[in-house]
């Protein structure tokens, strides 16, 4: 079909432009603003030039130090969160009906954990992990575990991972589901035809037609766990020490908590940039796989 | 070497008031090729499901030559399937695809590869082998999943759910002589379900005609077209499909508004004589003179033969025109050839005394 070309039609487009404009570039630009000024208090700022982000990318500074903590404590977070969130998802999608009346409750149960507001979330764990009252805690102890969320690292790194694993293994059991139920009946029956083992099914069927649910997992729940902010904040206060320190609690410590506006705003820039670059880097060796195959 | 036998096998589904499939008693013998013919929605796909395991019957046994299978899964009946739409693993090379019915069964390398070459070779699949089959046309991916089917030699039966649906007519006609030959070639027993009464008769030696999971006839094409049993398979079968009129019978006439048709036998027990006459249009044809007065509404050139659509009273009728034969418009005559002739009550064939 011949399109005709006009190029008023981007007038169009304009108010999007406006938009996107108000809600993202200037607030943006604010940030912008602050990373590459200092200031000594009454509002009075000054340039600084790239100063701020030379201190942040250099480990041997105070920032820089903090900074490479704990981007590292968020990127091994994020890496432990997904490897058990999907497996454990995926496992529990096939385990899942395919069909009758069961489908329905189940689905609805296993989707509650997300309905719940990030703030609940970690107030009920606090609750939940408590030594003295709380069942999960109680009972780790009871099973004389050495468990204390609050003043013993490894306690506390475990605890914001098994919450982030209640927390959103469900999406990821959901949307899986989703993309098994739209495989055809035939492909299963072929398999059972051409009897293939049911890890074999797995590998040459299910999986490869799950691939575009689960990059679109693997996309979210990255992006999700880097950013993590409610539930260290709410659960550990990102310690003990800075045990659970992620970037976004360090972000608003150094900008709300000291103030250091033109730190905060160098940091929370490149914080964006990081995730978008893996963001990336993940959606295109995916997508070139998934090429290759074609070829 | 087998034979299927099916015991009053019969199926609904759950949560279902309706028989998917009416009690069923079939031999299906070794080495012959059978069509299971019939309109979407009869059954057909439950029948074939339910003799490779897929489905298991709510009633009746399969036994493959004199063995109860009917618990048996799927992979322990030795049964090759070819689905409607094509299946293939998005994974696998062509060649990985055509060798995995033969990995799974533990058979050594060696001899997969010949026999991939072998199929491959069969179905002009041998370019394509390394490639990845996810990359093909949905024409060779049905190729592979036919040679998924044919590259397992020792198989009980073959099974084909309508495999040639997405196939352009081109090729459908080259693959379905395929089959044919490997048919031949190996001596199967295979089962082919379809919805197109050209392929049914083309690919096997006896059709099974279904209609709401009720078998109406199993016989011969030839049988089907020369000798339909029931008015369904009648109409169903043949292009166009056999004259059906609704007549009043008195012994060995049929009285059709006004006129009197000889029957060529005698149906004294017909209740009330209400009964309905069949005859195919090739077995009746049009004579300037004498016969059964007709009017002639149209005269169609088939180039093979002539058609002509007449009347007679409020009935529509088609019958040949002879060669030689010119028909002008407006009256002819109607002669039936009477041992083509037949008589149904409530759509079943009735015998008549033959004189």
């Amino acid at each position: 079909m011949e399109k005709p070309l006009n190029n008023r039609a981007w007038l169009m487009v304009a108010p999007v432009l406006v938009l996107v404009l108000f809600s993202a570039l200037l607030p943006m630009m604010t940030v912008v603003n602050y990373s590459v000024q200092d200031s000594l208090g009454q509002n009075q700022f000054f340039w600084n030039g790239d100063a701020w982000f030379r201190d942040l990318l250099n480990p041997s500074t105070e920032i820089g130090a903090r900074f490479s903590d704990a981007l590292l404590r968020n990127l091994s977070f994020s890496l432990v969160t997904l490897a058990l969130e999907v497996p454990l998802g995926i496992a529990i999608a096939l385990c899942l009906p395919r069909g009758g009346w069961a489908v329905g409750p189940l689905l609805v149960i296993i989707a509650l954990p997300m309905l719940i507001p990030w703030n609940v979330i970690g107030t009920m764990w606090q609750i939940f992990s408590r030594a003295d009252i709380g069942l999960f805690g109680a009972a780790l102890t009871g099973l004389g575990l050495h468990y204390n969320a609050t003043q013993n690292a490894i306690s506390a790194w475990c605890t914001i991972v098994v919450i982030d694993v209640w927390h959103w293994t469900p999406l990821i059991i959901l949307l899986t589901y989703a993309g098994l139920r739209a495989i055809p009946d035939a492909y299963y029956q072929a398999a059972r035809i051409d009897a293939a083992s049911r890890w074999a099914t797995f590998i040459n069927i299910e999986l490869p037609k799950l691939q575009k649910v689960l990059v679109i997992a693997v996309l979210l729940r990255f992006m999700q766990t880097f950013m993590i902010y409610t539930e260290p904040f709410v659960v550990t206060g990102g310690g003990p020490g800075s045990a659970t320190t992620f970037l976004s609690i360090d972000l608003v410590k150094i900008a709300l908590g000291q103030v250091d506006l033109g730190p905060a705003a160098a940091m929370s820039l490149v914080y964006n940039l990081i995730t978008l670059t893996i963001c990336w880097i993940f959606f295109t060796i995916m997508t070139q796989l998934d090429r290759r195959r074609y070829a | 070497m087998s034979r299927i036998t099916l015991e009053g096998i019969a199926h609904s589904y759950p949560r279902s008031a309706t028989m998917a499939l009416q009690p069923i008693d079939h031999v299906w013998e070794q080495g012959r090729a059978y069509a299971l013919l019939g309109p979407s929605g009869c059954g057909k796909t439950t029948l074939l499901n339910i003799i490779s395991g897929l489905i298991s019957p709510s009633q009746g046994r399969v036994l493959f030559d004199g063995r109860d299978v009917t618990q048996l899964p799927t992979e322990q009946r030795n049964i090759a399937q070819v689905f409607q739409f094509p299946v293939i693993y998005d994974t696998m090379t062509v060649a990985e695809n055509l060798a995995f019915p033969l990995k799974n069964r533990r058979m050594e390398r060696a001899a997969i590869k010949a026999r991939v070459a072998e199929i491959a070779d069969l179905l002009d699949l041998t370019n394509d082998l390394p490639r990845r089959a996810r990359a093909l046309t949905v024409e060779a991916k049905q190729k592979v999943s036919l040679g998924r089917g044919l590259v397992r030699a020792d198989v009980a039966a073959m099974l084909f759910d309508e495999p040639l649906t997405v196939i352009d007519p081109a090729l459908k006609w080259h693959l379905r002589s395929k089959l044919k030959a490997v048919h031949r070639a190996l001596d199967l027993l295979m089962i082919y379900v379809t919805h197109d009464q050209v392929e049914a008769l083309t690919f096997a030696d006896e059709v099974v005609v279904m209609k709401d999971g009720r078998v109406l006839q199993v016989a011969s094409p030839a049988q089907l077209f020369e000798r339909p049993e029931h008015t369904f398979v009648g109409y169903f079968i043949g292009s166009p499909g056999m004259n059906l009129i609704a007549a009043k019978i008195s012994d060995h006439v049929a009285h059709v508004s006004g006129h009197d048709i000889e029957l060529g036998a005698r149906y004294p027990k017909i209740k009330n004589g209400e009964a309905v006459i069949g005859f195919r249009p090739d077995f009746a044809s049009l004579v300037p003179e004498g016969g059964i007065p007709v009017q002639v509404r149209r005269v169609e050139d088939l180039g093979r033969r002539r058609l002509a659509r007449v009347a007679l009273g409020p009935h529509e009728i088609f019958a040949n025109v002879p060669e030689g034969v010119s028909i002008g418009g407006g009256q002819a005559g109607l002669t039936i050839q009477q041992d083509r002739l037949f008589v149904y009550v409530n759509d079943e064939l009735v015998l008549g005394d033959r004189r």
